[in-house]
């Protein structure tokens, strides 16, 4: 069996690559991607845990992350699609009505 | 089973009070009422919910404490914030009462998802777990991200909402990595067992950190800040005042729960992180606010210096700190919708436009609408922290807490930076008494009466809060637990 530590590596290295995304990124597409990227890092980790720990907590808790990850999915396209009604761009540097 | 379901009563009120409102919405579109007639209605439910809801909170004060399952809590903190969140919600309503109809006919969406935003801070007030934590975080970040974009008009609602909710999840994706470590290090996700196992380590500080840098975002502390200007200008007013006065309260009621949790982490380590959190925000805040032209933006950005100040309490972390955050939050509600209300009055009525008023636009509103104009200096000069007003007391106490608990210098900057706040907030003050009114002096004419009544409310609270709630710290304290031995 592959040991927790491994795995927990893994998942901040693919929770790393996702915050590095956000920020470098500039298709607000591609942004939202790595935000999922790094919840889905964050599951792997719990669910690691739950096995280290021998509870279901870290499992439940999954199941709660992806709720939230889905409802985050129908928010964030519905407001992607009200700005490209307006603007026919996705590209986070063209959407700057609002600065300082 | 410890199933005291009584302490949520409250929550599902406000609940069970948005879907009343949606059904209220498809049976006036059955009847075909006109749209003006259905926002009423809309409002009204809304406002009788809020209205239950705090009164029931009211009648709790003062009973023992009794939880759900270890998930939710119901204990006087808890219940101080529902006040808070209930307060900051009812004033926005009123606000809203008569503004939505100028851009939106979707007021039971607007109305229902508000009071979910409500509910779901209440709930975080509530939660001792991270998973409940998480979720309630959640709804009312939902919430208010469509909140935001709600004026579809308009290109800067949309543009405020992508920004608010990309940095949204961002952040929450740091919140639930943290709420990971601490479970990495216990193997559970209950704060009270957390703090029972006293856990050390690695993945403790980390996770703490992390959930730090989640709270931040929600807080709009600098360096995590980036998305407040931007969402607090784009979003309609009503939601601004609303979202920088209730987020925040929630947050930080939250954020002394993980504290609490986490006591094994040494009060040496959390406490400078939060005391350098303090002093950028608040310093950042307030110099960007000097050099705005959009009165909302300048608002913005005092938000974010005023959470800044809200952080010296909590570093101090003794329990006149905990007070202190409590009661300036309360002095906060009243002050800052207040000054949103006034600014929504100032704004111009095009529909497609950005609509924020220019600080040019309060030019000689003495000599138009004397009433208006003092009640805003009033907020402007407590939000400045003038005696003997809400503001001045609230910061008082937080300072008084942060020199108690041996930090001098944070009370310093913290002095320091009202100072370079009365610059701009006396910059408005001038230009309203100054100056005779000019071309681009708008204000919405006739004042509506639920937003008078809102600015009544605001001012009443702004100049007597402070002088009649003193004695009310007292008795808070002894309800109120300390973060550290101190």
């Amino acid at each position: 069996m592959v040991p927790t530590a491994y795995v927990l590596v893994l998942s901040a290295v693919l929770f790393t690559i996702g915050a590095v995304g956000v920020l470098v990124r500039r298709n607000a597409l591609i942004i939202f991607m790595c935000v999922e990227m790094m919840l889905n890092a964050v599951n792997l980790s719990l669910v690691a845990l739950s096995n280290q720990w021998g509870n279901l907590t870290g499992q439940i808790f999954v199941f709660i992350v992806m709720a939230v990850a889905a409802v985050e999915v129908a928010i964030g396209l519905a407001i992607v699609m009200a700005i490209v009604r307006h603007k026919d761009t996705t590209n986070v540097d063209e959407i700057n009505l609002l600065k300082w | 089973m410890n199933l005291h379901l009584a302490i949520i009563v409250p929550e599902l009120i406000i609940v069970a009070t948005a879907l009343v409102v949606m059904l209220a919405d498809l049976t006036g579109r059955a009847v075909s009422a006109p749209p003006r007639w259905r926002g009423q209605l809309m409002a009204g439910l809304t406002m009788v919910g809020l209205i239950v809801a705090a009164l029931l909170t009211l009648v709790q004060i003062g009973l023992p404490v009794q939880d759900i399952q270890n998930l939710l809590i119901g204990d006087e903190l808890s219940r101080y914030l529902n006040l808070i969140v209930l307060l900051a919600a009812i004033l926005s309503v009123l606000m809203a009462w008569d503004y939505l109809v100028h851009f939106t006919r979707m007021m039971a969406e607007f109305y229902a998802l508000f009071l979910l935003a409500v509910a779901g801070m209440m709930f975080m007030g509530k939660a001792v777990e991270l998973m409940t934590l998480f979720v309630s975080l959640e709804i009312l970040s939902v919430a208010l991200y469509v909140l935001t974009g709600f004026h579809r008009g308009q290109l800067a609602g949309g543009e405020a909402a992508l920004k608010y909710f990309l940095l949204g999840a961002f952040s929450s994706g740091f919140f639930l990595y943290g709420a990971t470590l601490l479970y990495a290090a216990t193997g559970t996700t209950y704060l009270s067992e957390i703090a029972a196992l006293a856990p050390g380590g690695f993945f403790t500080i980390a996770g703490l950190a992390l959930l730090l840098i989640g709270f931040g975002f929600k807080l709009a502390a600098v360096p995590f800040h980036m998305w407040a200007p931007d969402a607090y200008q784009g979003a309609p007013t009503p939601v601004t005042g609303f979202m920088s006065v209730a987020t925040k309260a929630a947050a930080f009621i939250a954020l002394l729960r993980v504290l609490l949790a986490t006591i094994s982490v040494p009060y040496e380590v959390w406490s400078w992180a939060i005391a350098i959190l303090a002093l950028l925000t608040m310093t950042w805040g307030n110099l960007a606010a000097l050099r705005q032209r959009s009165l909302k933006r300048m608002l913005a950005y005092s938000s974010i210096a005023h959470a800044g100040y809200i952080f010296i309490g909590v570093a101090a972390g003794s329990q006149a700190g905990m007070n202190a955050v409590l009661f300036y939050l309360f002095a906060y509600a009243f002050m800052n919708v207040g000054a949103f209300a006034v600014a929504a009055q100032l704004e111009k009525p095009e529909f497609s436009a950005a609509q924020d008023a220019d600080i040019s636009a309060t030019r000689g509103l003495f000599g138009r609408k004397p009433l208006l104009a003092v009640a805003m200096t009033l907020f402007l000069l407590s939000l400045a922290g003038m005696p003997p007003l809400a503001g001045f007391f609230g910061k008082m106490y937080l300072f008084i807490a942060a020199v108690d608990s041996g930090w001098v210098w944070l009370a310093v900057a913290g002095a320091i930076n009202s100072v370079i706040s009365a610059y701009y907030y006396l910059r408005v003050t001038v230009s309203m008494y100054m100056y005779e009114p000019s071309e681009e002096t708008f204000v919405r004419l006739p004042l509506q009466m639920p937003v008078s009544l809102a600015i009544s409310i605001a001012v009443a609270g702004t100049v007597l809060f402070g002088i009649l709630a003193s004695p009310w710290l007292t008795s808070l304290s002894r309800s109120v637990v300390a973060l550290a031995a101190r």
